[in-house]
């Protein structure tokens, strides 16, 4: 009787990298996990809470507490959309009582995907097999508001084939930032090619993250300036074999 | 209370900024420090249980990490012999301080002291090459002199010469800043300055390159005396 | 205001400048982190939580503090002189001076008389106020604003300072740094033993003792506020705290997180005029307390703790977005992320609607605090604000229209996977018409994919039923 787990692949997932879901879905099967969609997933709400629409947030929000409501353990591929339903959902439920409960029954139950493997599954060694030099990426809510830093590293160790090289400004910002890259682009802009310019100092060809809205930056910036760098999501490396 | 316009104008400044604040926090003139939602946590000193004997080795290689220079002596006699090189060809002022008496500073002939008059200490503090004091305490943790303005130190004696030499007993050292704080809670009660003193003056303010001795002192030593 | 586009592109497209920023950060950003790790500090964190429990109840006992330090002040033989405004403040510098015949003061650094223009005030009634940090010193001669909270001249280079030096002082053409300053003490040093006021700021007033303290590492504060006969110090409100003792929290945490010093080297615990027994020190002490808005940020019980700032400038040092616009862009004289939310809060949030976006919400900033300010919170809700704003300006409608509209897709699952499947795209979830030209200026814009995540879960459960 396997455990099962419900996927929040977040909408960037969903409609530009679904092969990140394919992955994960896959990785968790290997592992022995009944993986559940529920279909009736949009959005966690970020992007209206981080423009400043928090009403627009909390409608959205509201529909993933009904969505999930039931689920025992949420997966989620991403830090920010993660940190987002485990800590900044209390802020939109605030001054409503009863979603505030609710969140607060949700929290526990939201597991971004690394930690879950290293945490509730416990392994470090999901048997894949990944040939070439690595980079790993920080994303800024995983870091900074979940903590999460020698986790995927850990996973990464584990992967046969694979190296990881450090860049030395592996906890900067890519500058994605959602709206700030459409309203100071070029800030932005300039933000992604720093990280690109420490990733060429490490010799890796491929830079891995556990978002895939800075890994989308990242990848943008490099194709516009024709490097030889590609951006792939943790998932993706241990779905490899 | 104070609302209309024309009364608005007889109010003070002090009045006003305490009106709205009080408005702004909702609180009453005289009301107490509200404490449930915001307590004030007590004081949080951290006095490092070590040996004190290593205090001395500590504060020397701190003073000397930021370019002071630390000599440790046995006794007050030793003091004069090791630092006679230091005021060849120099001038100097002595703070009153009894320690330096006791060290047979004030009786040098190259070092002026027991000013008493504002004016002629700091026309001869401007003019002199090294200005001689001792100290009220050092901090081991990071190489610093305590100094409490007195009728024994004046302020610019550490301050207006370009080298400061501070000679003092080795049992003035602590063990760091909240160890002076839990012994002088309120130094104001004692003095109306007490400056600590971390190394020579420095500035990195023109691309980031490190320079000594901008306003204060360039050069500091520290004659650290084992005797009593 | 709308953001200087234009200057933020010279900025970026200015080499040498973006190296003096970044290097400069970048040894602040290693220094700090040098004397706070694990090893070195292991109760930094503790610190932190103690001074922002400090600050959270000071603030929120701001009328009874405030009256505590004054009785004390007086206790000691100092003058407090509370101003509303900068121009109050002024006033009285220069009703005293020409009281006393004065027409030369000596001044060390302070932002808060930056924030009031108080030299340019001065200077117009012909009191003429000399910057003594010698950052400050360079600036006030090439009449140019603070580049960054604690280190003023970051973006100046030995030939400019050279340059100012033979321009505005008729010096030759020195470009040796150690020179430079060594002129710069020879000039400043007659003004210090002449001028008969000198002007302090203060990093924190202690009301439990009358007291002002102010660190730094040149010696011109010192100088300032010892050599002449009247001392005078301008602080904001929110610069004070309970008790001598708790500078074993905030003097442990100030030096560290500025430029990673344990302490800076001079740090002077000043409590008004010299005592009787006292050789030298002023004669006479006022303390100027500044309210100049700071009582409006009170009013908001979320945001008041934007007040809790030590002017330690660690999130200048972190933030990715000062670190390529300069501390020139920000519209005020306190810049990077602490000059982000407070700009709004003094100013009105429907100045400069620019500045809460122009961040990536990367949270590096609050990491850094001393204080534990939650700045991404509170960007989010100046974000808010800004909204709510608009909309009674009738002004964003096209934003606001497209979040709504959003909402509603979002909360409609099959809508939304109707719209998925005709291949719109939708993240990121901005009004595209226009910004996206910009946005794709930059990058190569990404390809929705062929097959949506929900397609391929619903073709594998038919396959497999």
């Amino acid at each position: 009787m396997s455990t099962r787990v419900s996927l929040f692949v977040t909408c960037i997932v969903d409609q530009v990298y679904p092969q990140v879901g394919i992955a994960i879905t896959e990785v968790l099967e290997r592992l022995g996990y009944q993986v559940d969609f529920p279909a009736t997933q949009t959005c966690c709400g970020q992007p209206a809470f981080n423009s400043g629409y928090p009403d627009q947030a909390r409608t959205i929000a509201r529909h993933f507490l009904d969505v999930f409501r039931d689920s025992e353990y949420i997966i989620v591929p991403s830090g920010s959309c993660a940190s987002m339903i485990s800590h900044h959902f209390a802020d939109i439920f605030e001054h409503h009582p009863a979603l505030l409960a609710e969140t607060h029954r949700l929290e526990p139950r939201v597991w971004e995907f690394s930690r879950f493997l290293l945490e509730v599954a416990g392994v470090e060694d999901v048997g894949a097999r990944f040939d070439g030099i690595v980079t790993y990426h920080d994303s800024c809510h995983a870091l900074r508001e979940l903590r999460i830093k020698a986790g995927p590293r850990k996973l990464l160790a584990k992967v046969q084939g694979l190296t990881l090289a450090e860049m030395d400004v592996a906890e900067e910002c890519c500058g994605f930032g959602g709206t700030f890259s459409v309203k100071f682009p070029e800030v932005s802009g300039a933000m992604a090619r720093t990280k690109i310019d420490s990733i060429q100092k490490t010799g890796a060809s491929t830079i891995v993250s556990i978002d895939s809205s800075c890994l989308m930056q990242l990848q943008g910036v490099i194709d516009r300036a024709g490097l030889p760098l590609r951006t792939l999501h943790l998932a993706e490396v241990l779905a490899s074999k | 209370m104070v609302g209309e316009p024309l009364e608005r104008l007889f109010v003070t400044a002090r009045e006003q900024i305490l009106g709205d604040i009080r408005r702004s926090l909702k609180r009453a003139v005289g009301e107490p420090p509200q404490l449930e939602a915001a307590p004030l946590p007590a004081p949080a000193l951290r006095v490092p249980m070590t040996d004190r004997n290593l205090y001395c080795d500590l504060f020397g290689k701190k003073l000397e990490n930021l370019g002071g220079k630390f000599i440790r002596v046995r006794d007050t006699a030793a003091v004069v012999p090791a630092i006679a090189e230091l005021l060849v060809q120099k001038s100097a002022v002595a703070s009153n301080a009894p320690f330096l008496r006791k060290c047979g500073i004030t009786g040098l002939p190259q070092v002026h002291s027991a000013f008493t008059d504002r004016d002629e200490l700091k026309a001869a503090c401007a003019a002199a090459d090294i200005g001689i004091t001792s100290v009220d305490y050092a901090l081991a943790a990071t190489g610093t002199f305590v100094m409490l303005s007195s009728h024994n130190e004046a302020r610019l004696i550490s301050l207006l010469p370009p080298a400061h030499i501070a000679i003092f007993p080795r049992s003035r050292i602590l063990a760091n800043l909240d160890e002076l704080l839990s012994i002088l809670p309120r130094p104001a009660d004692q003095t109306s300055s007490m400056v600590l003193i971390t190394g020579p003056s420095r500035t990195a303010d023109i691309e980031q390159i490190l320079v000594k001795g901008v306003h204060g002192p360039g050069e500091v030593y520290a004659i650290v005396v084992d005797e009593q | 205001m709308n953001a200087p586009e234009a200057d933020i592109q010279q900025s970026l497209g200015d080499p040498r400048l973006q190296l003096a920023i970044y290097t400069a950060t970048r040894r602040l950003i290693d220094h700090r982190a040098g004397v706070v790790s694990d090893e070195v500090l292991p109760y930094y964190q503790d610190l932190r939580n103690e001074a922002n429990a400090i600050k959270k109840h000071t603030i929120e006992n701001l009328d009874y503090y405030l009256e505590q330090l004054e009785s004390n002040v007086i206790a000691h033989g100092g003058h407090v002189v509370f101003c509303r405004t900068g121009q109050e403040a002024a006033d009285f510098v220069l009703d005293l001076a020409k009281k006393r015949g004065v027409h030369m003061l000596v001044k060390s650094k302070s932002m808060t008389s930056e924030e009031i223009h108080f030299n340019e005030r001065l200077e117009k009634h012909h009191l003429e106020a000399v910057e003594t940090d010698l950052g400050e010193y360079i600036l006030q001669l090439a009449h140019q604003r603070p580049y960054h909270i604690v280190a003023p001249a970051l973006h100046l280079t030995r030939y400019d300072v050279a340059d100012v030096f033979t321009k505005e002082l008729g010096a030759e053409n020195e470009v040796v740094i150690e020179k430079q300053t060594k002129f710069a003490r020879g000039v400043l040093r007659q003004k210090f033993l002449q001028a008969d006021i000198g002007v302090s700021g203060a990093n924190f007033l202690i009301a439990d003792s009358g007291a002002i303290v102010v660190v730094e590492n040149e010696g011109n504060a010192r100088l300032s506020t010892s050599a002449p006969r009247i001392h005078i110090a301008i602080a904001g409100i929110e610069k004070v705290i309970p008790r001598a003792q708790d500078l074993a929290v905030f003097l442990n945490l100030l030096g560290r997180s500025a430029t990673g010093q344990p302490l800076t080297v001079y740090t002077s615990f000043l409590s008004g005029p010299r005592r009787p027994t006292e050789i030298d020190g002023p004669d006479e002490f006022y303390l100027l307390l500044l309210d100049n808005g700071r009582t409006k940020l009170l009013q908001d019980p979320e945001k008041r703790q934007s007040l809790y700032c030590i002017r330690c400038g660690a999130c200048l040092n972190h933030c990715p977005v000062y670190r390529k616009i300069g501390g020139h862009n920000y519209p005020w004289v306190y810049s990077g992320p602490i000059g982000a939310i407070i700009t709004p809060q003094f100013h009105g949030v429907n100045e400069d609607t620019w500045l809460p976006f122009a961040s990536s919400l990367c949270g590096a900033c609050a990491e850094v605090c001393p204080v534990k300010i939650e700045i991404p919170k509170l960007l989010i809700k100046l974000r808010e604000e800004v909204v709510e704003v608009k909309r009674r300006q009738a002004a964003g409608d096209l934003e606001r229209f497209a979040f709504q509209l959003f909402a509603w897709i979002a909360t409609h699952p099959k809508i939304y996977l109707l719209l998925a499947s005709l291949g719109s795209f939708f993240f990121p979830i901005v009004p595209r018409i226009g910004p996206l030209k910009q946005w794709a200026s930059q990058r190569t814009v990404p390809e929705p994919a062929n097959q949506s995540f929900h397609q391929w879960w619903a073709s594998r459960s038919k396959g497999s039923s």
